[in-house]
C-alpha cells in the first residue's frame, strides 16, 4: 500500500481515523443483519429451484406439499401479478421488470439451474425444506447453452423466442441470444493501424465469478391486514428494493416500507430483489410475517454473479511506443436475461490511454446461467484483463519499461474517450509516477520462477441521488439520519463530513441508517457514490444548520444574521469581540429561544471524478504443481481526498484480494448439462488469510 | 413433531437449558432458540467460520456441531467475549485498526483469534494467517485483521511486541 496522504491541515476531522460509529455493535455481535431479524409469529419459507439449466415448465402440482402438517402456504409464479414490460433503473444497473419478476419465480421456462419455481411457508424451516421436495414439477428439458461464444452461434438453442438483437441499425429480424450490439468509435481505425509499426492482437476469455459476500440473502416481510407491507432485508438500497417490489407486486410505493438491516457484504450483488416479493406474497396469503434466507449453494446458483466474457483485442503502436490505434470486440454473458455490464466494459477497456483511433464492439448475450448483477466496477475487470496484457506485450516489443510505456500514453485532462466524453482532471499519470517511485518497483525481483506484473484500470464512479436530515441535540451533538446502507464504514465517512462542516468532533455526530418512510430518497450504496453523494448531502444539510444557528445567535444578540459568522464550531458577531458562542453553548439554548433546529438536503450531484488505479504484483510459480504464490502486492489509486484513510485503504486491499481470487482460484465450473459443480465455498475457493501477502 | 431433547450446557459462563430436535445444529439453537444471533451463518457447512464458537477450549464451527452435543460443554460465543468492564483487547484492536468493513465475518474472526491467543500469546504473522485460514473475509483482504490480532497480542502481553515474521512486502 502506497500512502501519499495529501496535506490535509485545512481539515480537522477529514483525514483522521476515528473509530466507526457502528463499530462496537459489530465487534460484540449485536449488529442485526438480514437473517438476525425474526418478527413475532414468523413463518419460515424455502424456495424450490430448477434442477435443469434450460427447460419448459409443463405443470406444477403443489397439493402434496400443501397437505404437509405445518405448511401454511405455497406460491408459484401464478401468484405474482403480470409485471410491466419496462426498464427500471437500479442505480448501478437496470432491469426489465417483467424479466425481474420472471427471475423471482419462473413462469413458463426455467433458464438456469437454481431458477426459482415455487416456495413454501411453514412453521419452521425444516418443514418448509421437506415440503418443497413434495412439489411435483413436470419439465420438458431443453438443450442448454452455457458459454457466450456458443450462445452467439446461429444454430444455438434460444433462451427467449422473442429476443432480437438491438443495435444502432435498429432491431434485427431474427430471434437471437444476442440482446444488444453496442458500437463505439473514434478517429479512423483503418488509417490508425496503417500508421502502426507494431500490432498485437490476442483473444481472451474470462469466466463467471461471484461477489462472494459472506452473508447470504435474507429477508422478512409482513403484509399487514390494512394493506401495508413491511420488508426487512439485507440490501445495498432500500429505495430500489421498494421500487422493484412495488412494480413486481403492482403496489403503490407508499404501501411499502423497506427497512435495511446491516448488510454483510454486497459488492454490487445485493441490488436486485430475489426473495422479497416471495416473502411478501406468502405473508399476504398467511397473514403472518414470513422469513426467507438463502443457503450458500442458492447464493452461488441463483443470485447475480458477474459475466464470463470473450474479448478479442488489437492495439497498434509506433516504434517509439506511441499508441495509434485500438480495436476490441467484447462479448459478455448476461445470464438468463439481457443486461450485462458490457457497455461499461467497452467504455473502460481503452480509457487509461490517449489513443487517437478506436473501434469497439460490445455484445450482450443471454446464456443458461443466473442473471448477472453488478460486481465491483461492473464490466471493467474483464476488459482491463484483456487490454492491459496487450499493452504489456507492446511495451516489451518496443523495449520500454511497462510503467513508462503506460505513462507515455496515459489519459489526461482533455483526452476524448471512446464514448465521446472528455476526461476532466484525472490521476492516471500520478498513479503511474507513484508506482514507478514505489519501494516495491524500485526493488528488483530476484529468484527463479518469479515474475512481476503491472496493470492500470479505470472506473467512472457515480453520483445519483441522496437525501439526509440532521437535528441538533441540546447537549451539542447532532443526529444524522441517512438512507445509504453502510457496507464498509459510510456511517463514519458521512458523520465525519458533517462534523467537519459544523466544526465539531466526529463522536458528536450520531448517524442512523433508517427505513424508506423515515428519510428522503436515496439510491443504492454502490458505484463508489455514497461517501461522495451522500457526503455532499451531509455538507448541504450542515450548511442549512449553520444558517439557522446564525439566525438564532442574531436573535439572542439582537443583531442581523448576516453579521454573524461561524467558524470552527464557534459563532461570533461582527464588530463585537465579546459576542461569541460555541456550537455546544447555542445548542443548549435552542429550546429556550425558539424552535429546535433541523437541517436537510437532497442532492443529485454532478462532477463525479473517474478513478484510475495502477497495481504491481510479484508472484512465484511452483513449476511442478503450478501453484502461484503472491509475494508482494502494491496498490496505487487516485482516491481523491480520503475522508477516513483506513477505510479507503480497506477498499483497495479488499479489491486487490478479490482480483487475486478472480485471477488465481475463483471460477464457476459448469458441466455440460449446465450444472455448477463447485457451488460451495470450499470448492469455489476464495482467498484465505494464508493465500495473501500484506497488500 | 419430532421428539425434542432436553440439553443443559454452559454458555458465556451461564448455565443454559434448551430443548432441541436431533437434526438441529448448535448454530441453529444459538440463533433461533437462544437469541444469540452474533454467531453468523455464511455457509452452514464449515467452510467460512462465521459461526465459530469456543467449545471446551477449542474453536468449532457451530454449524457443524449438533445442538445435542452441547450437553455438559462449556461454550463461549461472541456475546461472551467482552466483560462487564469493557471490550476485550481483540475487539478494541479490531475497532482501532479498522479490521472490519461489513462486519458479518467479524464475530467468527474474533472468536478464532481469541482461541489462538489463549493457546499462543505471541503468534507471528504466518501463525496468525495459518490459524485464521478457516475464516473467510471478503471485504478487507485480511491485512488489517492480521494487524489487529498482532496489536491485541501486544496489548495483552503488557506492551511487549510479538516477534514479527519476515514480510515479503514493505508497507
Amino acid at each position: 500500500m502506497v500512502i501519499a496522504e495529501r496535506n490535509t491541515t485545512k481539515y480537522k476531522v477529514i483525514g483522521t481515523r476515528p473509530i466507526r460509529h457502528d463499530g462496537v455493535d459489530k465487534v460484540t455481535g449485536r449488529a442485526q443483519y438480514g437473517a438476525d431479524i425474526t418478527l413475532p409469529g414468523t413463518l419460515f419459507a424455502r424456495v424450490l429451484r430448477s434442477p435443469y439449466a434450460h427447460a419448459r415448465i409443463v405443470s406444477i402440482d403443489t397439493s402434496r406439499a400443501a397437505a404437509l402438517p405445518g405448511v401454511k402456504a405455497v406460491i408459484t409464479a401464478k401468484d405474482l401479478p403480470a409485471a410491466a414490460d419496462k426498464i427500471q433503473d437500479l442505480g448501478e444497473s437496470a432491469a426489465n421488470l417483467r424479466e425481474l419478476s420472471d427471475n423471482v419465480l419462473a413462469s413458463r421456462k426455467v433458464l438456469y439451474r437454481g431458477h426459482a419455481v415455487a416456495a413454501v411457508a411453514a412453521t419452521n424451516a425444516h418443514i418448509a425444506e421437506e415440503a418443497i421436495t413434495l412439489i411435483e414439477v413436470e419439465y420438458e428439458v431443453l438443450p442448454p447453452v452455457i458459454n457466450v461464444r456458443d450462445a452467439m452461434r446461429d444454430d444455438a438453442p434460444l433462451l427467449h423466442e422473442t429476443l432480437r438483437t438491438k443495435s444502432l441499425a435498429g432491431m434485427a429480424e431474427k430471434p437471437s441470444n444476442v440482446a444488444q450490439h453496442l458500437q463505439f468509435s473514434k478517429g479512423d481505425i483503418e488509417q490508425g493501424f496503417k500508421d502502426a509499426d507494431i500490432i498485437v492482437e490476442r483473444e481472451f476469455t474470462t469466466v463467471m465469478v461471484h461477489q462472494g459476500y459472506i452473508e447470504p440473502q435474507a429477508c422478512s416481510a409482513h403484509w399487514n391486514h390494512d394493506g401495508r407491507l413491511s420488508i426487512y432485508t439485507s440490501t445495498q438500497g432500500a429505495f430500489p428494493v421498494r421500487a422493484q417490489v412495488a412494480e413486481i407486486l403492482q403496489l403503490p410505493v407508499s404501501k411499502i416500507k423497506v427497512t435495511p438491516t446491516e448488510i454483510g457484504g454486497g459488492f454490487g450483488g445485493k441490488i436486485p430483489v430475489y426473495l422479497e416479493p416471495i416473502a411478501s406474497v406468502l405473508s399476504r396469503m398467511t397473514g403472518k410475517p414470513v422469513k426467507i434466507q438463502m443457503n450458500r449453494t442458492e447464493v452461488f446458483e441463483a443470485t447475480g454473479p458477474t459475466s464470463g466474457s470473450y474479448i478479442k483485442c488489437k492495439i497498434g503502436a509506433k516504434k517509439d511506443g506511441t499508441l495509434v490505434a485500438a480495436e476490441a470486440m467484447l462479448a459478455y454473458e448476461a445470464g438468463a436475461y439481457a443486461g450485462s455490464a458490457v457497455g461499461a466494459g467497452c467504455m473502460c477497456i481503452f480509457a487509461p490511454y490517449d489513443i487517437p483511433n478506436i473501434k469497439i464492439d460490445g455484445y450482450d448475450v443471454v446464456v443458461n446461467k443466473p442473471k448477472t448483477a453488478a460486481y465491483r466496477a461492473p464490466g471493467a475487470p474483464a476488459a482491463a484483463f484483456a487490454g492491459e496484457q496487450i499493452i504489456d506485450e507492446l511495451s516489451e516489443k518496443t523495449g520500454t519499461d511497462p510503467l513508462q510505456f503506460r505513462q507515455q500514453n496515459a489519459s489526461k485532462e482533455g483526452v476524448v474517450q471512446a464514448s465521446g466524453a472528455k476526461f476532466n482532471r484525472v490521476g492516471h499519470e500520478e498513479c503511474l509516477q507513484a508506482a514507478l517511485a514505489s519501494p516495491h518497483y524500485q526493488t528488483p525481483l530476484e529468484g527463479p520462477n518469479r515474475g512481476r506484473g503491472v496493470s492500470s484500470g479505470f472506473w467512472f464512479n457515480a453520483g445519483l441521488k441522496s437525501s439526509v436530515s440532521v437535528s441538533v441535540n441540546p447537549d451539542g451533538t447532532v443526529s444524522l439520519v441517512e438512507g445509504s446502507t453502510d457496507i464498509g464504514g459510510t456511517r463514519a465517512s458521512l458523520a465525519m463530513q458533517l462534523a467537519e462542516t459544523l466544526g465539531i468532533a466526529s463522536e458528536d455526530v450520531k448517524p442512523s441508517v433508517v427505513d424508506t418512510d423515515s428519510v428522503g430518497y436515496n439510491d443504492v450504496t454502490g458505484g463508489s457514490r455514497t461517501t461522495f453523494a451522500s457526503g455532499y448531502a451531509v455538507y448541504e444539510a450542515g450548511m442549512d444548520i449553520i444558517r439557522q444557528l446564525k439566525e438564532r445567535a442574531a436573535k439572542i444578540w439582537e443583531s442581523d444574521a448576516d453579521k454573524v459568522s461561524y467558524a470552527n464550531g464557534t459563532l461570533s458577531l461582527e464588530g463585537d469581540a465579546s459576542k461569541t458562542m460555541t456550537f455546544k453553548e447555542l445548542s443548549g439554548r435552542l429550546m429556550k429561544t425558539g424552535a429546535a433546529i433541523t437541517g436537510r438536503a437532497t442532492v443529485a450531484p454532478t462532477g463525479v471524478g473517474g478513478a484510475f488505479s495502477t497495481q504491481i504484483c510479484d508472484v512465484e510459480v511452483d513449476p511442478d504443481t503450478g501453484k502461484v504464490t503472491v509475494l508482494r502486492y502494491t496498490v496505487v489509486q487516485d482516491a481523491g481526498t480520503a475522508i477516513h484513510p483506513a477505510y479507503v485503504e480497506g477498499q483497495m486491499q479488499g479489491g486487490a484480494a478479490q482480483g487475486i481470487g478472480w485471477a488465481l482460484n475463483e471460477e464457476y465450473f459448469y458441466d455440460d448439462s449446465g450444472r455448477m459443480v463447485n457451488s460451495s465455498y470450499l470448492d469455489y475457493r476464495m482467498p484465505t488469510a494464508l493465500d495473501l501477502p500484506m497488500i | 413433531m419430532p421428539q425434542r431433547m432436553h440439553i443443559e450446557t454452559t454458555i458465556n459462563e451461564e448455565t443454559v437449558e434448551f430443548l432441541c430436535e436431533g437434526r438441529q445444529s448448535l448454530l441453529e439453537v444459538l440463533r433461533d432458540g437462544l437469541g444469540l444471533t452474533g454467531s453468523k451463518e455464511g455457509c452452514n457447512n464449515g467452510n467460512c467460520g462465521a459461526c465459530a464458537v469456543i467449545m471446551d477450549g477449542r474453536v468449532v464451527n457451530s454449524c457443524c456441531v449438533l445442538g445435542a452435543e452441547a450437553s455438559g460443554a462449556t461454550i463461549m460465543t461472541i456475546e461472551g467475549l467482552h466483560g462487564p468492564n469493557g471490550l476485550h483487547p481483540l475487539q478494541q484492536a479490531f475497532l482501532e485498526e479498522a479490521a472490519l468493513q461489513c462486519g458479518i465475518c467479524t464475530p467468527g474472526f474474533l472468536i478464532a483469534a481469541k482461541a489462538l491467543l489463549d493457546q499462543n500469546p505471541n503468534p507471528d504473522e504466518h501463525q496468525i494467517r495459518y490459524w485464521l485460514a478457516g475464516n473467510l473475509c471478503r471485504c478487507t483482504g485480511y491485512d488489517k485483521i492480521i494487524k489487529a490480532v498482532q496489536k491485541a497480542a501486544t496489548t495483552m502481553n503488557g506492551g511487549q511486541t510479538a516477534p514479527v515474521a519476515a514480510e515479503a512486502g514493505a508497507r
